[in-house]
């Protein structure tokens, strides 16, 4: 039998852990036309909270997704009209500011275009239906003899549009949740928008530097800020200040203590200024003591070091996974695979630093600032600012990266707080310095794996343990579910570890690193945990098959038989690991990785598969890496990447092509660009200068295709991330046979694996 | 006080000398459309054309760009001479590559390119990635801006022929 916590962001999960914060504020009309990126929203025939059709035939989406890159508009706007029939030419959208008629607000997980999928489908369907009866009417015809295309009603020769029928007040109809949920939607043979090409609606306002970010919105009366960041995210107090330089700096208004009842800002000040740079400079200038702080000493190999105890101890933490015994398994064989893989701390480096504009507008406080997770937020700050959550709204605002750093907007409680001390509106902005101190970093981790193969190879056991910081523990304590022997697990923190190959027995252990939560706020980055998990799991599966003399994608082959707990269900996984098998073969077949022994000396081609971002939404990705090392320095050269990727339907597959470009090349700036070790408690690399991702000088080629089906639609942002970096690390082991097990890897790391 | 020349118009801004262009561009001027990233030149967010040459405006002095021509994305168009509304065919080639994402760094992008083109109409794959390493793209368009620096060096010997 098999034990197994699933990720499953329900209903019932939001309410559990945001309970009555949910509740937002109202969507005042002048306010939100002031709003850069919220225009005011459609007006006409509203079937459901989500469109709007006017008399004109403009039909106006409202997207509570934010934007961020994806282009989601866009795609949402699809999934819609799709359903409805819409002319695409008569489609718009906005997107829209906190009300809490738009239910959850959060956009992460690469969920975006799954979660909604049929609550968008239906509503465009139930618009379609009403249409379609109510042209029936006006034309005096059955409507089960009427179709709808491209906003028009049809029935033989005559026709009348949607913007028609609802000018002459001809339709209604209102739709209840039942009926909602009761309607079927088109087969994938009635498709006429999805899995089409089209173009982003987000592109010509990016190019002309009209969009408005988080950071570009003024208001009247503002004055500027910059924090003073304390010498480590917790414990600290300011124990003495004394602005006396400050003041001689033109423009210098005051420094204002931070008093947070939230605990966010701990032992934080903020500059305000009439202008940035006044404020910027005036922060360099304040003498500033704290008392305190915690982790003021603890450097990266003590948490590693950590990490390295709690996976070796088999009582740490607790079971996510459980299938068979595969203790029994692992005492009893002659011969057990183990592997300890490591990964070190990542930051965000979002180009647009954390900022805010908050200020108050009568009863009502308002915030412009790029968010992620607005119900997480706005129940956070109201709580700072001891306000009802109704008396607070976040205005939309393009974001200048998400990534996951703007799932937890902590840098709006600071801003927040200085408006309520001065009195004035306050624009908040950090230096890149400052977003950095204040990151919520990928927390580092140490997994270690044990696995036991039959002669054929087949997988008697699988162990994987995996000790790390908990993304979801500090900031969504709700969502942590209960672990299978008891105690509490992060889903959001093992997921991928539960991976799709064939295994007689399984067991997968999920460890709290509380030295990691003691120095820093461990965040969610771009993939998550299958970001590192896989990181294991496919390095450990490549050292087996190596182990036992077979070719790694063969073996994986092998491992991917489709059964049990491997064949999958729908809506969203539905042909489970078959899927990852096509994808596989696919990749084998267009990157000639079956003459990869013909590659020059010191080249070398490695593959991964995997299926982020969980087993309940999985996206199917096998990746090739080809590399050249240079054995003398032992630097890695990426020259190409080939990815083939099933995503099911697609609704903007121009944008799917982009996610998935930028998310390879992520996993490739993880892997071998950039990273950085935590030092006395703070991230050790702090700008640009240091801390380096991938540049256009060091793009490898790209070779990407897609697997087209109707298939449920899964993720796109974060999955083509996650086997990269196994990809370029199997890719090392085929160059050299340096087989490396630490992320990033870097020259230092490849000539000691050289050595060993 | 400083005067210079800022999309064709005349500029007079009285801040502190040492005061980042960028901030005078976003601030006091009110064109937001040249970001701030990380202060240090190190990503090219804040990318404007001071007397055609590209620049990292976080790190230029207000009281250096005195006289000089200031261009930002707001009036790359109008320093080619195109009309108001019209775009640059830098602007047109990244909007046929759909090159943005999250859009943030592409400002800075565009102006880098557009000083690379004007400089090296046909630049070759090397002096794309000499000329554009110090632009940072955190979501990692890379692929499309280089596809879209083709197009527009494409467009342009069209139009000079």
């Amino acid at each position: 039998m098999t034990h197994h916590t699933e990720i499953s962001m329900t209903r019932r999960w939001f309410l559990a852990v945001a309970g009555a914060g949910v509740t937002t504020g109202l969507l005042s009309g002048p306010a939100s036309a002031l709003a850069p990126v919220g225009q005011t929203m459609g007006d006409g025939y509203e079937p459901t909270v989500w469109y709007a059709i006017a008399e004109d035939g403009k039909i106006t989406m409202h997207i509570h997704m934010a934007e961020m890159g994806q282009h989601v508009g866009t795609a949402l706007s699809r999934v819609i009209a799709e359903e409805l029939e819409a002319d695409w030419d008569d489609v718009e959208f906005v997107h829209v500011d906190t009300d809490p008629k738009w239910g959850y607000m959060v956009t992460g997980g690469s969920w975006s275009v799954n979660h909604n999928f049929f609550t968008f489908s239906r509503a465009g369907a139930a618009g379609r239906m009403a249409l379609i009866e109510a042209g029936a009417r006006e034309m005096g015809v059955p409507a089960d003899e009427c179709k709808a295309r491209k906003s028009m009603v049809i029935h033989g020769d005559q026709s009348i549009s949607y913007g028609e029928l609802v000018s002459r007040g001809a339709v209604d109809r209102q739709f209840s949740a039942e009926e909602l949920e009761a309607i079927t939607l088109k087969p994938g043979s009635e498709r006429r928008l999805l899995n089409r090409d089209t173009v982003a609606r987000d592109v010509p306002e990016k190019v002309n530097g009209s969009a408005i970010y988080g950071i570009d919105r003024t208001i009247e009366g503002m004055v500027y800020a910059r924090p003073v960041m304390p010498p480590v995210r917790f414990g600290s107090k300011v124990a003495s200040w004394d602005d006396t330089t400050a003041k001689e700096i033109p423009g210098y208004i005051q420094t204002v203590e931070i008093n947070d009842p939230t605990d966010t800002c701990q032992g934080w000040l903020v500059v305000v200024a009439d202008s940035w740079t006044a404020a910027s400079n005036a922060v360099d200038a304040l003498d500033v003591t704290w008392d305190g702080g915690s982790g003021l000493q603890t450097n990266e190999a003590d948490l590693m070091a950590e990490g390295a105890r709690l996976v070796n101890d088999d009582d740490a933490g607790s079971l996510f996974m459980l299938e068979g015994e595969p203790d029994a398994v692992l005492d009893a064989a002659d011969m057990v695979h183990e592997g300890e893989y490591r990964t070190h701390t990542v930051l965000h480096m979002q180009l647009e630093p954390g900022n805010a504009l908050v200020w108050q507008d009568g009863d009502t406080w308002r915030v412009h600032a790029g968010n992620q997770w607005q119900s997480l937020t706005l129940p956070l700050v109201a709580k700072a600012l001891e306000i009802e959550p109704s008396n607070l709204v976040f205005e939309t605002s393009y974001l200048g990266g998400g990534f996951g750093r703007r799932l937890f907007c902590d840098f709006v409680v600071p801003a927040a707080l200085t408006a309520k001390a001065i009195g004035r509106p306050v624009k908040m902005v950090m230096a890149r310095s400052d977003d950095t101190q204040l990151d919520c970093p990928r927390t580092p981790t140490v997994q270690r794996v044990r696995s036991v193969t039959d002669e054929n190879g087949a997988l008697k056991a699988y162990d994987h343990a995996c000790a790390a910081g908990w993304s979801t523990a500090p900031i969504a304590p709700g969502f942590l579910a209960d672990g299978i022997n008891g105690g509490k697990v992060d889903p959001f923190s093992i997921s991928g570890a539960d991976h799709w190959y064939a295994a007689e027995t399984m067991r997968v252990r999920t460890a709290k690193n509380e030295l990691v939560h003691e120095t820093f706020l461990p965040g969610n980055l771009r993939s998550v945990a299958p970001g590192y998990t896989l990181w294991a799991v496919e390095t450990h599966i490549d050292e087996v098959a190596n182990a036992l003399g077979q070719d790694p994608a063969e073996y994986r082959l092998s491992l991917l038989d489709a059964q049990g707990r491997n064949a999958g269900a729908a809506p969203n996984a539905v042909g489970g690991a078959e899927r990852l098998r096509e994808v596989l073969s696919r990749v084998i077949e267009k990157s000639g990785w079956a003459k990869r022994g013909d590659l020059p000396e010191g080249t070398g081609m490695g593959i991964s598969v995997t299926a982020g971002q969980e087993r309940t939404m999985p996206t199917w990705i096998a990746t090739v890496a080809q590399v050249r090392v240079d054995r003398d320095n032992g630097e890695v050269t990426l020259d190409k990447l080939w990815a083939s990727i099933d995503a099911g339907t697609l609704a903007h597959p121009d944008g799917a092509l982009a996610q998935a470009e930028g998310a390879l090349l992520w996993g490739a700036s993880i892997a071998i660009h950039e990273g950085t070790e935590i030092e006395n408690g703070l991230p050790r690399d702090q700008n640009l200068d240091t801390y380096t991702p991938m540049r256009m000088n060091q793009v490898p080629e790209l070779d990407i295709d897609f697997v087209t089906n109707d298939h449920m639609p899964v993720g796109l942002g974060e999955p083509g991330v996650i086997g990269v970096a196994p990809a370029i690390g199997n890719a090392v082991f085929h160059a050299t046979g340096a087989r490396v097990r630490t992320i990033p890897m870097r020259s230092k790391d490849i000539l000691e694996a050289l050595k060993a | 006080m400083v005067n210079f020349t800022l999309n064709a118009q005349d500029v007079e801004v009285d801040v502190a000398d040492g005061t980042p262009l960028l901030w005078v561009l976003r601030d006091k001027l009110g064109l937001t459309g040249t970001k701030f990233g990380c202060g240090i030149a190190q990503c090219g967010a804040c990318t404007v054309h001071v007397d055609g040459q590209a620049r990292r405006s976080c790190v230029t002095p207000v009281s250096s760009v005195e006289g000089a021509d200031v261009t930002t994305i707001e009036g790359l168009a109008a320093s080619a001479g195109l009309a108001e509304g019209e775009l640059h065919p830098v602007q047109s080639a990244w909007i046929e590559a759909q090159a943005p994402q999250c859009g943030y760094c592409q400002s800075g992008q565009i102006m880098q390119a557009a000083a690379l083109l004007s400089e090296s109409p046909q630049p070759t794959d090397e002096e794309i990635n000499a000329e554009m390493a110090g632009n940072l793209c955190r979501c990692m368009a890379y692929v499309r801006i280089r596809k879209a620096i083709k197009i527009a060096a494409a467009s342009q010997s069209e139009g000079t022929k």
